[in-house]
């Protein structure tokens, strides 16, 4: 079966090795009957949602240690509530997607450095309890009664566990962007360079976005900060990504991708100039510009999902950056 | 790469110690008659459930690929008769120098060139399911093989677009079936191959399309089939997988083919994707990094 391959729409100009890639692709590839090579990750929205999930627990942490050691007691307060809420849903959402969730625990027998989710489970696993430690330290500070020794006990260790969560925070919101792209779905590994930018970014723009939709005035400028900067961050990798994902990259500019990939930079530049124009005078505008940065985060890693699931259903994203890679060598 | 090694012996290479010659199959293409008894025989000794009857409009391919339920499957490829000299005029030589048969794998009266060849994992040298499988359910077998074991797997998925060939996925039905919610693939038949037993395919194959023993013999008969064909005009037959310095480091189960892989729905240059994982682990410390300066930054004078 040949098929006439569309003209790839976008093309730009890479750079480095990528320059290359500039040759005319084939006019024509041949598939079996159109069918996919590789195949799909199994994986429904639990996915994507996590990958915003764990973004949000890590940006938040990284906020909620700054803000404990700072001292802006509000801010640290939304913020260790959202690393918590982050990792128990997303912890929830991965366990949920598993094709026997009865039995996550077997990800505990055995830890290996070639597999992405295993050195993210351990990392999660790690990261839960102690987040959940800060966070409970806060709902304790709000009860009308003082828990006897526990209450002692989360006085003592709250800080210590946000820190060290903190200090997880960094593998947390990168490693997913390594779980997608050490795959063979064409347009994951395309982004391999990319991916782990992107997604700190974005858990910065999503765990800033929450302290501004939290947190009074006074209190978010480090929010702020945050959020803005990992929304540039990803914005500015997601222009390069493009460049480096080749033919793949058309499978963010069709379907359901385009439609969340143009959500997301649409709601992410909103909430950034938002930020920026407003963020530390109008107490609404901070909260609306951050509930915009936490949409863009959303969208972003559901866009990034369908793409690569678009890109492994259909074979001519397979064969025609392999048959350019065969003729260059 | 971690467990990364160039060692022929991926067996070894795991930590078994004194095991025998790497296992494999070559799957000849150019005597496949397209008979199904590889897919009758593996369903039937592995107890695969039955995963969909429908007519898929693919010449006489109704199974379609390959798939948690399905671990070997024969393709169909109708091509119109081709140019005197592209090679596919030329009757094949028969299976008869070695076997004393005489079956014609195409025809030139029918007007088309038929091709037919069996898939079925390739159990890599490299293999990208068992790199990344997060439970250590996928292992490597004494034999150099890749292999679930079914009371491991949890059904995370990530082993299925790891796959550069799209052979394992996870059993999604029918409701109450073995498995169900765990990774399946072909296990070159694990079971038989401790009993020193063919793998159930190889056993039914009438034609000895599927040749089944130790890799090093497979690969040189291999080349000896390749040479046997060019000589006699048959140009388009080319092996695949059966190079150790290819993108997988060599697949034990390797094929030959009449055209190109794609034809077949197979990868033209699969590289297994943890290849570049130590580079992916580089940008995630530096964007590990970027966050973790960044967010210090965000807290020079926090206070408003």
């Amino acid at each position: 079966m040949t098929v006439q391959a569309d003209a790839p729409r976008r093309r730009r100009r890479g750079g480095g090795r990528d320059a290359e890639h500039l040759m005319v692709p084939p006019a024509t590839f041949t598939s079996y009957y159109g069918r996919p090579i590789v195949k799909a990750a199994p994986w429904q929205s639990d996915i994507p949602a996590y990958l915003f999930l764990g973004g949000l627990a890590a940006g938040s942490s990284l906020l909620a240690a700054g803000a404990d050691l700072m001292n802006l007691p509000e801010l640290r307060r939304v913020a260790r509530l959202g690393a918590f809420f982050g990792a128990v849903a997303g912890s929830a959402a991965l366990i949920h997607d598993l094709g026997r969730p009865a039995r996550f625990l077997n990800m505990m027998r055995t830890a290996k450095p070639t597999s992405p989710m295993s050195v993210g489970t351990w990392i999660l696993t790690t990261f839960g309890p102690l987040a959940s430690m800060a966070a409970a330290a806060e709902v304790a500070a709000v009860l009308p009664f003082r828990i006897p020794i526990a209450g002692r006990l989360l006085d003592a260790g709250a800080r210590p566990a946000g820190l060290l969560a903190a200090a997880l925070a960094p593998g947390l919101a990168s490693y997913t962007g390594v779980l997608l792209a050490d795959t063979a779905t064409p347009a994951w590994h395309a982004a391999h360079r990319e991916l782990p930018l992107i997604f700190v970014g974005s858990a910065a723009a999503a765990g800033g976005g929450l302290g501004m939709v939290g947190a009074r005035l006074s209190e978010t400028r480090p929010a702020r900060r945050m959020a803005v900067g990992g929304a540039v961050l990803a914005l500015t990798m997601e222009l390069q990504m493009e460049r480096s994902m080749g033919l793949s990259a058309d499978t963010l500019h069709s379907g359901k991708a385009e439609r969340l990939f143009k959500a997301s930079r649409a709601l992410s530049i909103a909430g950034a100039i938002g930020t920026v124009a407003l963020g530390g005078r109008n107490r609404i505008a901070a909260g609306m510009s951050g509930a915009a940065l936490l949409a863009g985060s959303v969208c972003t890693r559901f866009a990034i999902f369908e793409a690569g699931q678009a890109s492994a259903r259909d074979p001519r994203y397979t064969v025609i950056p392999q048959r350019e890679r065969v003729a260059r060598s | 790469m971690p467990g990364w090694s160039t060692a022929a012996d991926p067996a070894a290479d795991t930590g078994w110690s004194e095991a025998p010659a790497r296992k494999g199959f070559f799957t000849d293409g150019s005597v496949c008659i397209g008979c199904k008894a590889c897919e009758v025989a593996c369903k039937e000794w592995n107890g695969i459930p039955e995963d969909g009857l429908q007519m898929l409009g693919m010449s006489y391919d109704n199974t379609g690929g390959l798939g948690a339920s399905t671990w070997r499957h024969v393709a169909f490829i109708e091509q119109p008769r081709r140019p005197v000299g592209a090679g596919s005029l030329t009757p094949l030589p028969m299976v008869a120098a070695t076997h004393g048969q005489n079956m014609p794998a195409s025809s030139p009266e029918t007007g088309i060139r038929w091709l037919m060849s069996s898939d079925v994992c390739k159990h890599c040298t490299h293999a990208a399911c068992l790199d990344v499988c997060p439970t250590g359910a996928l292992m490597r077998t004494e034999f150099g093989t890749v292999v679930v074991q079914d009371d491991v797997c949890n059904g995370c998925g990530y082993c299925i677009p790891a796959c550069p060939f799209g052979v394992i996925d996870r059993r999604e039905g029918p409701a109450g079936a073995r498995n169900v919610g765990i990774a399946q693939k072909c296990t070159l038949c694990y079971d038989r191959l401790r009993d020193g037993m063919t793998p159930a395919c190889a056993q039914a194959c009438p034609t000895q399309s599927i040749q089944y023993g130790d890799l090093d013999e497979l690969r040189a008969r291999a080349n000896h089939r390749v040479e046997e064909l060019h000589a006699a005009g048959v140009t388009d037959a080319r092996l695949y997988g059966a190079d150790p310095a290819d993108g997988i480091g060599g697949a034990g189960a390797f094929f030959l083919l009449l055209d190109e892989p794609e034809v077949y729905g197979l990868p033209p240059d699969p590289v297994v994707t943890t290849r570049d994982l130590p580079a992916m682990w580089r940008t995630a410390a530096v964007a590990g990094a970027t966050l973790l300066a960044g967010a210090a930054a965000a807290f020079v004078r926090a206070r408003s």
